[in-house]
């Protein structure tokens, strides 16, 4: 990072000394203008689908109404943020964000990394291979079809409540029980997610040079030994960036499956701000106030990307994605 | 590979290790299965005894039952429609971007690449965003689930990476003979580049595909709902289509038959990636791997 910084400093020190600068960046497009044709598109887009919604972020401090357009509505500072921060059910919704995803990422994180290191212990590529591939499989459907199988699963004429009442209990409404909305919903993440999620760390692992296991293995050490002291240290690089990547995400995760899990007798534990935001904005048509939580929410994830960022840069010899 | 036998302490160890990893898979294809299974049964035996092995409790029932729900094959139709206009979009869009950004003597790319990366960490957010597509128009249209997602930052760094990873021999002997840069990259690069063209088409089909966040907010007639939303619809609305129920009698019946309709519409939208999953294979790490090097 910061050499390429201390390049850029030079470059822009070498662009300052040539004083026909303009015209050099003329004769430079001039030459490549067809290297700026094919990068027009996405630019274009990008400032469109990316760089005006920034700035139509600006709605959040207004009163903002359709007719009078976004510069044309009244300014309202930080009504909206107020009237958030003082709503009845904001620590709710707060506590329900950080909860689900700080679970989630709790449980969720470790299990990638534990199906990677036993997947390593496979010797038969093939067997392997055969392995991944069901592994990989739950990734590809939809998150539509992952709640539809959980509703016909969980249902109260379902297969795990056939269970339940197999064993003397009274059959449980999974779906609409506030106390089960986490468990299902991390459980489910991990089902779907965590053999995808485990292809970095089988990709960091077969870099291990197999000498080194065999060295090992002759002066005595177990294969608890050699997971513990080969392959953790070499996926440890990996884990550092995950970590940073999964905590920038930490409110942010999770709406679309939220939104169709969600419904009026979960809500007490269901109800994160992501949900709060789609149903306020476009059920209730609460512009502004939508665009004010939800930028709030942004704000609260750009502060622990940096803060874990940070942390993971101390403990890992410097290495961080920022 | 193994010169060195295994110690007693290891075996046991190495036994837990496939125990694990045995139960693993199945908690992962267990729920698969049973859906298959499902889907095929007789719906009074599913009702009243779970799935069963047994041939004679078999019946297509639940199949013929969803492919006479209009929506499902008019939705399949759609999203078959939306998912391959976003893959050319955006494969075309970000492998355009990522060449020249790929190159040393392109300059202001550290700004264009500044300007993309910042959108990775900071957004509008989703009022701000709708409200530009609904001032371009673009609501119950194709174009508000195609266009504004075709950039993507992940795929144009993708992109340039392998590009990078291209032998620069041939471009330069090109350029020597006089070829211009629109020359290099339709004549040498494009050829070249088919691997992280298949790659990029896969993962955005598959996600387009999958995808019901961007239609549920901006399509509003029924008839323009990609597949996933009638699934929302059928699985987690519980709602059926009205035109296949004419009597009241019928419909009493219907409510029976919901459950067994969700397995095998679970089953029927999952075709095509089925069908696409032996293609995958070949690039699951690829793709993976070099977004996360770079």
């Amino acid at each position: 990072m910061q050499q390429s910084a201390k390049l850029e400093q030079n470059s822009i020190v070498k662009e300052r000394s040539n004083r026909t600068g303009f015209k050099e960046v003329k004769r430079c497009i001039k030459e490549n203008y067809w290297l700026y044709l094919l990068v027009l598109p996405s630019v274009a887009l990008t400032i469109i689908f990316k760089y005006f919604p920034m700035y139509g972020v600006l709605i959040a401090f207004k009163d903002y109404s359709y007719r009078k357009g976004i510069l044309g509505s009244e300014w309202i500072g930080f009504h909206h943020f107020e009237r958030f921060l003082n709503a009845p059910n904001f620590e709710q919704l707060l506590f329900n964000t950080l909860k689900l995803n700080m679970f989630g990422l709790l449980l969720g994180f470790p299990v990638p990394i534990i199906l990677a290191l036993m997947l390593n212990q496979i010797r038969k590529a093939a067997v392997k291979k055969n392995i991944q591939l069901f592994l990989y499989a739950p990734n590809f459907i939809s998150v539509v079809v992952v709640v539809g199988i959980l509703f016909v699963l969980l249902s109260p004429t379902g297969p795990v409540n056939y269970l339940v009442t197999a064993m003397n209990g009274t059959p449980i409404s999974f779906m609409s029980e506030p106390d089960y909305f986490r468990p299902i919903y991390i459980l489910s993440g991990i089902w779907q997610g965590a053999g995808w999620a485990s292809i970095i760390y089988v990709a960091a692992l077969a870099n291990v040079d197999p000498e080194l296991h065999n060295a090992a293995t002759i002066d005595g050490a177990s294969l608890l030994q050699r997971i513990r002291h080969i392959d953790l240290p070499t996926i440890k690089p990996v884990v550092a960036i995950m970590v940073i990547l999964a905590a920038g995400g930490i409110m942010a995760g999770g709406g679309d499956k939220a939104i169709l899990m969600w419904n009026e007798m979960n809500m007490e534990s269901a109800d994160i701000i992501s949900t709060y935001v789609y149903r306020v904005g476009f059920q209730q048509a609460n512009y502004s106030f939508s665009a004010a939580v939800d930028l709030f929410n942004t704000i609260i994830n750009l502060i622990m990307l940096f803060t874990v960022n940070f942390i993971v840069k101390r403990v890992n010899e410097g290495n961080g994605i920022v | 590979m193994d010169i060195i036998k295994p110690s007693k302490n290891d075996k046991i160890v190495l036994g837990v290790i496939y125990t694990l990893l045995t139960l693993f898979v199945l908690a992962i294809i267990g729920p698969l299965i049973y859906v298959v299974i499902a889907s095929f049964m007789e719906p009074n035996a599913l009702l009243t005894k779970g799935i069963s092995f047994d041939i004679s409790n078999y019946s297509f029932e639940g199949y013929r039952l969803i492919l006479s729900d209009a929506q499902i094959i008019g939705g399949f139709i759609n999203a078959l429609l939306y998912s391959a206009i976003f893959t050319l979009c955006t494969v075309s869009v970000c492998v355009f971007a990522g060449y020249p950004l790929s190159l040393d003597h392109f300059k202001g790319r550290k700004i264009i690449m500044t300007l993309f990366i910042i959108t990775m960490f900071f957004g509008g957010g989703l009022i701000p965003t709708y409200l530009v597509i609904k001032y371009l128009g673009m609501i119950d249209t194709l174009w508000a689930l195609v266009i504004p997602g075709a950039v993507s930052v992940w795929n144009i760094i993708l992109a340039r990476t392998f590009f990078r990873g291209l032998p620069k021999e041939m471009s330069e002997a090109a350029k020597i003979d006089g070829a211009s840069e629109i020359m290099i990259f339709m004549k040498i690069v494009i050829p070249l580049s088919k691997p992280i063209v298949f790659v990029l088409a896969l993962y955005a089909f598959v996600g387009h595909w999958n995808d019901f966040f961007q239609a549920l907010i901006y399509l509003e007639s029924q008839d323009k709902y990609p597949l996933q939303l009638v699934l929302r619809r059928i699985l987690i609305l519980n709602k059926v289509d009205p035109n296949i129920v004419s009597s009241i009698q019928e419909q009493a019946e219907l409510a029976r038959l919901s459950e067994l309709m969700k397995y095998a519409a679970i089953v029927v939208s999952s075709i095509p990636l089925l069908a696409m999953y032996p293609f995958f294979q070949k690039y699951f790490e690829k793709g993976v791997m070099v977004g996360s090097l770079k």
